[in-house]
């Protein structure tokens, strides 16, 4: 389909994309990978009046190594972002979420921080970045402000940022834990039915503490914290099996053409021990 | 043919494809790159509703909006709203109800075009869509086959009085008696769910009249130009030698641009009506919704045998959906697969019944392989659960019962007779190439120790008809059209040749093969040998590419037709070198007096003596080209052993194959390289149907898999490495000795992948896996097997 018509302004600096997300009012829209957006346009799903570019705007993109984290431009490609040296060192569990997003094309033109921001549930990245304790840098009409992650995702597709804001970029502290994301999909380019990110801290083969994010178990990525809890000296599979056996606790899981709500649900305890098996290498 | 294979010729060479370089950069005319002057694009108002009456349609808001030049609803298009036709009537009582190309009062599918916004921009006419008022009153979906034909339900066409469009009956021997000896008699109901054919390039038109006559010529996505040409002189009643049909390059078909399709219609009656081109390029969304379907069977079967496993008869019942409306050779698609359900098999009697139903989904037809993968997953799945009944190895059953090599020809039980075959020796090779023994002692380990995940080894030993098709043969199954096919060849006066055929690829790399024929015959180079096709303009006549026939019949007909060339060119070098005809040999491009050398003459020399004319022997006319038009004797039936091994993750119902070997044979392979490419995009296919696609409808009849987000289509991540390999035996009934490769693999890989994925589970009790085996489908047959039936 052909969108709907719109206006197009590519822009080269945060001032520059929030005037022009201000004089664009409630109908305008940021786009910089355009991989999530432009589809839903083409199926007039959306019909925006402006779409504000913000895929040049120099601060937001790349990597810098903050000291005890890294920040991370929204508008770094997912190929830019997993391929990062300081991204694999310093946040292997992101470069291993973002390595399973669609596929090579879209990883090439799509942004992680659009993908954050786009808030699927089904997409990959949110999961990692709610068990890393990711924060994010939302720039709006009255300066800069930082929400975490647990404030970040709030419901189907919204995400803390407001529509006259922008997400200007992520910072994700250094984490030397075992990591592993674990997406289960129908095919490699599928979303996931259900995708498990873990960090485990192991120390003397006993897990000392976990984070786990869970893809499509609710209308926003989850952390499983009864697993989490559980998880906390566990030292063998059947230990992991036991905890992960939590992991539908408290999640939303819906029904659709690929998984009904029992079996997503089946799939979370399943895969999560996997993943945290993985992680951990116990 | 064995002129041909004597010499060293570009028959049976590896040749890469010559058509690729443009095709791969998309460097060539795809229809949607035809941009002619003054066109004016289609967009279309498509039913939102699976069946509904339109209580209101004005397109006047349409008319007023920027750029656009016409709208039309079917009120306003009357006599120019042409009918979709259906040229497959298969028995004398079937019912075919109109399908307009615009629908008149009611709509009857999702995607049923309800009316047409002609712009100067595809943006003008998609934007002016939203001014059209229309309002419909929503009746009740017939979406279930078999509740289709309970009396009392909603019906697609009210006019027909019912939703059975045909019963067709062909019993073979006395299946009764052979039940009645049996020891065991196995029963299944098989799914053989709804695809729709992904192909590459979406589906497009554009038709544009000439000016300096009265033609039209219309640039269409299509398999069929010839054959469109002549059901469109027959729709819109455009004077046939008024049209002209190109078919340009075309990215991919599977059967699903084998169609006269209503937009193609539409486009040709507004071309002529507005007076200037008029394109329409289909969206993906369209796509799916309204380019035709294909399979969607309830295929009951019943097989009776001794209890050691001699098979004596076959019954298949067959529900068979027709969707909405009859396309082109929409109710015939399950009789193609009528003639194959006994297979590789002997036994005693044969009795099949299909009966077609209407129901408000779009209409099926003819997707790669058409009616054999379905009769072929029904008999390998079948011989299987026979096996498991009776405590047979499975292969050990078919070897038992299948056609031996020393029994061809060979007359089936369904009254087809099989020229050759060596089912022995292919399924030999495949077993060694699979490590047949060791995947089943690795099997046995993993049951014993309980492993979480269990190993499957599937086995498919197929047969098919394709070369489609003798003339006398569609004749008798009541298809209203021949299945030859027509060839020239020309030499130029510069010595090049154009072979210009009726048959047309869509991506298959026929030009190379083509071209290889005609080399080995002409003794010139392949890359001096241009082919034409896909054009009614250059190419008056031809029948047009489906049913794995390009080659197998395109191919004798370019071989004819350049034996013909070479015999002209001899009369006229025989004059030339002042000897008789019979003293000449034809070798590597030159004729040469036998015990002569020195006195030679090179065809193209002859070429250019046949163009000036100067000194021809009397009788002989000018020009150097050979024309023939060959009517195949027979089909031709390639086999194969296809094995595949699978891993079931049990606890999530995820399989993974893990190998996949196939020996096919295809008869001689003109180029093995293409053939190994075919065989690997089909045996994709199958396995796609096994594990990834579906088309699936809710009860109102909404399509809910309607984009490539929700309809799966597995790419090179999602399948292993195939190990291909080929046994060669000769057609003896097609002159080349090929038979056909086109549809070989996806006919045979869809039993292969889910025999396999219940030999997995066999020992859980698991007995059937419906398709897609999607991992949700799998681990709920497991927990129903254990008895947590959810």
């Amino acid at each position: 389909m052909i969108p709907v018509e719109f206006d197009y302004v590519k822009v080269t600096s945060i001032d520059q994309a929030l005037a022009a997300l201000k004089s664009g009012g409630e109908d305008a829209k940021v786009i910089s990978g355009g991989q999530s957006l432009l589809p839903v346009l083409r199926l007039r799903m959306a019909a925006p009046s402006v779409l504000v570019d913000c895929g040049s705007i120099d601060e937001m993109i790349g990597v810098r190594d903050e000291g005890d984290s890294i920040t991370i431009g929204a508008a770094t490609t997912h190929h830019g972002v997993m391929s990062n040296a300081l991204v694999q060192k310093h946040a292997l569990l992101l470069a291993q979420a973002t390595a399973t997003v669609a596929d090579p094309a879209i990883r090439h033109r799509g942004t992680t921080g659009g993908a954050l921001a786009h808030a699927d549930p089904a997409g990959d990245v949110p999961a990692a970045a709610l068990a890393l304790n990711t924060s994010f840098v939302i720039a709006g009409p009255g300066g800069r402000r930082t929400v975490a992650a647990k404030d970040f995702f709030l419901d189907y597709f919204t995400t803390a940022v407001g529509p006259d804001e922008i997400l200007v970029s992520f910072s994700v502290p250094k984490c030397d834990w075992g990591s592993h994301y674990s997406k289960f999909s129908r095919t490699a380019q599928a979303w996931a039915i259900v995708g498990v990110a873990a960090v485990v801290n192991v120390q003397g083969g006993v897990i000392k503490e976990a984070r786990i994010g869970l893809t499509n178990m609710a209308p926003t990525a989850v952390r499983a914290s009864t697993v989490e809890a559980a998880l906390v000296g566990a030292s063998s599979p059947a230990d992991i099996t036991a905890a992960a056996m939590h992991a539908a606790d408290g999640t939303r899981a819906t029904s659709d053409l690929h998984a009904q709500a029992d079996y997503r649900e089946h799939l979370a305890r399943v895969i999560t021990a996997r993943a945290v098996r993985a992680a951990s290498g116990i | 043919m064995t002129a041909v294979l004597e010499t060293d010729t570009a028959f049976g060479k590896p040749i890469r494809r010559k058509e690729d370089a443009r095709l791969l950069h998309g460097q060539t005319n795809w229809a949607d790159n035809i941009q002619l002057p003054g066109t004016v694009h289609m967009a279309i108002l498509r039913s939102p509703m699976a069946h509904a009456k339109i209580t209101k349609l004005d397109v006047s808001g349409a008319l007023k909006q920027p750029g656009v030049v016409a709208a039309y609803g079917a009120k306003e298009l009357g006599d120019l709203n042409g009918g979709v036709p259906c040229v497959w009537p298969v028995t004398d009582d079937i019912k075919m109800p109109a399908f307009p190309a615009l629908a008149i009062d009611k709509v009857r599918q999702v995607g049923d075009c309800v009316a047409v916004v002609l712009g100067t921009s595809v943006a003008a006419a998609v934007d002016a869509l939203d001014s059209i008022e229309v309002s419909y009153e929503q009746l009740p979906a017939v979406t279930n086959m078999e509740a289709a034909l309970e009396s009392g339900s909603a019906l697609v066409h009210d006019e027909i009085e019912t939703n059975a469009c045909y019963v067709y009956k062909m019993p073979c021997g006395d299946y009764e008696a052979s039940r009645a000896k049996a020891d065991v008699v196995v029963a299944k109901r098989f799914i053989n769910q709804r695809l729709i054919p992904t192909f590459m390039e979406p589906r497009s038109v554009v038709a544009a009249p000439m000016g300096m006559s009265d033609e039209i010529t219309i640039w269409s996505s299509t398999q069929i130009p010839h054959v469109l040409r002549v059901l469109l002189a027959l729709v819109t009643g455009i004077p046939e030698n008024n049209l002209r049909v190109v078919a340009p390059d075309v990215g991919g078909g599977f059967g699903g641009k084998l169609q006269c399709y209503r937009e193609e219609i539409l486009v040709t009656n507004l071309a002529k009506k507005l007076g200037r081109p008029v394109k329409w390029t289909e969206t993906r969304s369209e796509n799916m919704v309204a380019t035709h379907h294909g399979r969607d069977l309830i295929q009951d079967i019943e097989i009776a045998a001794t209890k050691d496993g001699k098979i004596l008869g076959l019954k298949v019942t067959l529900l068979a959906n027709m969707g909405a409306y009859l396309q082109i050779i929409t109710p015939g698609v399950p009789l193609l697969g009528m003639f194959m359900y006994p297979a590789i098999y002997k036994m005693d009697s044969y009795d099949f019944t299909c009966t077609g139903v209407f129901t408000n989904k779009t209409p099926t037809d003819a997707y790669r392989g058409a009616g054999r993968p379905e009769a072929t997953y029904a008999i390998e799945r079948i011989v299987d659960e026979l096996a498991a009944e009776i405590g047979m190895e499975p292969m050990e059953l078919r070897k038992k019962n299948w056609i031996k090599h020393d029994e061809f020809p060979f007359t089936t039980v369904a009254g087809l007779t099989y020229d050759t075959g060596n089912y022995e020796a292919a399924t030999e090779k495949a077993l060694a190439m699979f490590d047949y023994d060791g995947l089943r002692a690795e099997q046995a380990q993993r049951r014993a120790s309980g492993d979480q995940v269990q190993l499957g080894i599937g086995i498919s030993t197929y047969t098919e008809m394709c070369g489609l098709a003798p003339s006398r043969t569609l004749g008798a199954l009541k298809y209203v059209a021949g299945g030859w096919e027509h060839c020239t060849v020309r030499a130029l006066p510069t010595g090049k040749i154009e072979v210009v055929t009726g048959t047309s690829p869509h991506g298959q790399g026929h030009e190379t093969a083509w071209s290889q024929i005609a080399s080995s015959i002409l003794g010139v180079p392949v890359e001096d040998i241009e082919v034409i096709h896909g054009d009614t303009g250059r190419a008056p006549y031809g029948m047009d590419t489906y049913g794995s026939r390009s080659l197998a019949v395109g191919g004798q007909a370019i071989k004819a037709a350049s034996e013909r060339l070479v015999e002209k060119a001899r009369v006229i070098a025989a004059h030339q070198l002042e000897c008789s005809a019979s003293d000449l040999e034809f070798i590597n491009g030159s004729f040469q007096v036998k015990g002569d050398p020195s006195k030679t003459q090179a065809l193209g020399a002859v070429a250019f003596e046949a163009f000036t004319a100067h000194n021809l022997p009397p009788g002989v006319e000018p020009t150097l080209q050979g024309e023939a038009t060959i009517d195949p004797g027979d089909f031709s039936y390639p086999h194969g052993t296809h094995l595949a091994a699978m891993e079931v993750d049990t606890e999530t119902g995820q399989v993974k194959l893990r190998k996949y070997v196939c020996v096919d044979d295809v008869g001689l392979q003109v180029n093995p390289m293409i053939v190994t490419g075919q065989v690997h995009g089909g045996v994709a296919q199958g396995i796609a149907q096994a594990l990834f696609e579906g088309a699936e409808y809710d009860d109102d009849g909404n399509l809910l898999t309607a984009s490539l987000a929700d309809y799966l289509i597995p790419s090179a991540a999602d399948l292993p490495s195939f190990e291909t390999g080929s046994t060669v035996t000769p057609s003896t009934t097609h002159p080349l000795g090929t038979k056909g490769v086109g549809e070989a693999g996806t006919i045979a890989s869809t039993p292969a992948i889910i025999n396999g994925i219940v030999d997995a589970l066999r020992h859980l009790g698991v007995t059937e896996v419906a398709m897609p085996a999607s991992p949700q489908t799998v681990w709920r047959t497991i927990q129903a097997a254990k008895g947590g039936a959810k």
